[in-house]
């Protein structure tokens, strides 16, 4: 009998090597005359264990990690296919990792467990539950359970996205279009990128939900070209979803019709922001629009249009199929549901950490990450991609939840921390922001285009010293301009970690500059 | 698949019956500007300014209108790229894990800034602003195959393979 292998075909995966231990084990299987099936599943998001190997057993999936080509050989010698405990590289069943097995994973339930390219693997971990709820409903009843659920746009602006989806349900029009927001360009993030390698039929379920409640028929995914793994299988995924009737024109028997559509990015940062995202999805320059008029009243093509995020989207099938009270009860205050983290930079453990709501900065850093990867005092935490707060140690005690963080002066975003030891330099991370700004500003308003270029000379003449006083107060003007003159988020949030550096690091801008301490040398 | 081999694929010599067929068979999509200049960078490995005017005409824009989308995008090359790419990640996640020192190495090491080809046309260096393996840095795509946790001596090795 063949003995089942997964292997993840997640890009985090691959770029550890997993290609290269499924290409050595199928060699060795032939070597040995060992029917082997394997499987490239998404990964469980325990990025220090990848590539992670896991062998079906009768007592179960027993996981082997992190697996490199040179230890095929002796994993098969061993009696690695039967669970050998005794192996150095047995982590025992996956489920029972505490990294896993203390988080509460509603949306990324399936990730990692199931067969990404196989629909019916999708069903029988109870996937297309919430849709086949969602066919028997009244749109108007499918947007009051999304609002009762409490769920929040997972975007970075949370957003109430029942309160979305009852605008575009109001509108009336010929055509309305539903568009999922997959340009996860924030650094730190990732976890849209392995839902749709991992479980991409969530994300198609999510976006048919989103079509029967508003009444669109026709749906577009805009995927960063970055991410081609991701483009790849949500192709597959599209497909099969076609063939077997949960797309196209009679969605599972309903009588009512939903299309989707992929379309690529091609390397804009500021096409996440959604309204140049509708512009770039038009064939245009991704050109933020003036708001109003909101994308729920003239969106895509001037018609009214559901845009959120892909893990606002991934979120409403458990909604559907266990109720709107099943998902409220996670979570706290007016953060509800579970928020997927990403644990990311100089941290030990890091990867996916699906929480409720409430759970600190410290608790997932310390509990989960176990501190920094090189060992050194952890310095800063920046927290929610390159518009987000930098903390300091003094303020990881901050709950994760949407409001805390904004008293915090910071936002959860779309939940990447990404962590820094002590050799970090924030007056160097404070110049980034500004120049990541000017390399992504599209342009078309003042403060976020000619702003930003500023914010780098005035930094830059901080740091060498030049009339210091004067140019901070210089930049802390120039972050209120920004702020609050800005047309979107890009140029509006820019100032938060540079203002976050100023506030919580000073001393990284009262430094010597370099020439004087080459003179001191 | 459109435009996802576009960084990878070895420039062809520009065909302007091509691209006129390419744009054709593409031009009846919603918004199709953006998956025709896809197609012709993954065909040709850049998109030739010569193709401006017909697509143009074929969509009914201005030049303008086409060249500002094709200007406005990092993706879409406007001359062939060296025979391999590499794409480095400059954001914050991987400057955490000493991706600076990283970016600096590729620099010396090729000897060419961000960018740029080297002049033996063996290789271009590029800036990318997250590929999503944050949990893994410092990371790089070097023809397409990403690469986690890259050390300079990592670099060295994978460069000795694309020379040998």
């Amino acid at each position: 009998m063949s003995t089942v292998l997964y292997i993840p075909g997640d890009s985090a995966a691959l770029a550890l090597g997993a290609d290269e231990v499924a290409h050595a084990l199928k060699v060795e299987a032939l070597a040995r005359k060992l029917d082997l099936t394997i499987i490239r599943n998404g990964s469980r998001g325990l990025f220090w264990l990848e590539p992670m190997l896991e062998v079906v057993t009768p007592a179960g999936r027993i996981a082997y990690g992190p697996v490199t080509p040179g230890d095929v050989p002796g994993l098969l010698a061993d009696n690695f296919l039967h669970g050998d405990k005794n192996h150095p590289l047995y982590l025992g069943k996956p489920e029972e990792i505490p990294y896993l097995k203390n988080q509460e994973r509603l949306t990324f339930a399936r990730c990692g467990i199931i067969d990404p390219t196989d629909i019916e693997d999708y069903i029988a971990h109870d996937g297309y539950r919430g849709l086949k709820n969602a066919t028997g409903m009244q749109g108007a009843d499918i947007v009051d359970a999304v609002t009762e659920s409490g769920l929040r746009g997972r975007g970075g602006a949370s957003f109430p996205t029942g309160i979305k989806w009852k605008t575009v349900l109001g509108c009336e029009s010929d055509q309305k279009y539903i568009v999922c927001n997959a340009d996860e360009g924030d650094s730190g993030t990732f976890a849209d990128r392995m839902i749709m390698e991992g479980d991409p039929f969530l994300l198609v379920d999510g976006m048919t939900i989103a079509g029967l409640a508003v009444g669109a028929t026709k749906g577009f995914i805009y995927i960063r070209s970055e991410y081609p793994d991701a483009y790849r299988l949500m192709e597959q995924a599209i497909v099969s979803a076609n063939r077997k009737g949960y797309l196209g024109p009679n969605v599972m028997g309903s009588g009512k019709a939903f299309d989707l559509e992929l379309r690529l990015g091609a390397g804009a940062y500021i096409c996440g922001e959604e309204t140049s995202l509708l512009e770039s999805l038009e064939g245009k320059r991704g050109m933020v629009r003036a708001k109003p008029p909101l994308p729920a009243i003239k969106g895509l093509f001037g018609k009214p249009t559901v845009i959120n995020n892909v893990l606002s989207f991934v979120a409403v099938p458990t909604i559907l199929d266990k109720g709107a009270a099943f998902y409220k009860d996670f979570g706290l205050g007016r953060s509800r549901g579970t928020m997927p983290l990403q644990l990311a930079g100089n941290i030990r453990h890091g990867g996916l950490v699906e929480k409720a709501f409430g759970i600190t900065l410290r608790q997932v850093i310390e509990e989960f990450g176990g501190g920094t990867a090189s060992g050194k005092p952890l310095r800063a935490v920046q927290v929610g991609g390159p518009l987000g707060a930098y903390f300091p140690d003094a303020l990881l005690d901050t709950p994760l939840d949407y409001e805390a963080m904004a008293a915090a002066k910071g936002m959860l975003g779309h939940g990447g921390i990404v962590v820094f030891d002590d050799s970090v330099d924030l007056s160097l991370q404070a110049r980034f922001a500004m120049e990541f700004c000017a390399i992504e500003s599209c342009g078309k308003c003042t403060p976020c285009r000619i702003g930003s270029t500023r914010g780098v000379e005035v930094i830059d003449r901080i740091r060498n010293d030049e009339n210091r006083q004067k140019n901070i107060e210089l930049l802390a003007d120039l972050c209120d301009t920004m702020l609050d003159g800005s047309l979107c988020a890009l140029g509006g949030l820019t100032p938060f970690p540079v203002q976050s550096a100023i506030r919580h690091f000073p001393e990284d801008f009262n430094r010597p500059s370099a020439a004087k301490r080459a003179a001191a040398e | 698949m459109s435009g996802l081999a576009a960084a990878n694929s070895p420039a062809r010599s520009w065909d302007n019956d091509a691209a006129l067929s390419i744009v054709q068979e593409k031009k009846s999509l919603d918004g199709a500007l953006m998956p025709i200049l896809h197609a012709l960078n993954d065909k040709f490995g850049y998109v030739d300014a010569s193709v401006v005017p017909v697509i143009a005409e074929e969509l009914n824009l201005s030049r303008a209108e086409v060249h500002g989308v094709l200007t406005f995008y990092h993706d879409f090359r406007k001359e062939p790229a060296g025979r391999h790419v590499i794409k480095i990640c400059r954001a914050e996640a991987c400057q955490s894990m000493a991706g600076r020192d990283l970016e600096e190495h590729v620099k010396r090491h090729l000897r060419i800034g961000m960018g740029e080809t080297t002049p033996d046309k063996h290789f271009t260096v590029e800036a990318v602003y997250c590929l999503g393996l944050c949990a893994c840095s410092p990371a790089m795509s070097i023809d397409g195959k990403l690469h986690g946790r890259v050390t300079p001596q990592r670099f060295d090795a994978l460069m000795a393979e694309k020379r040998s």
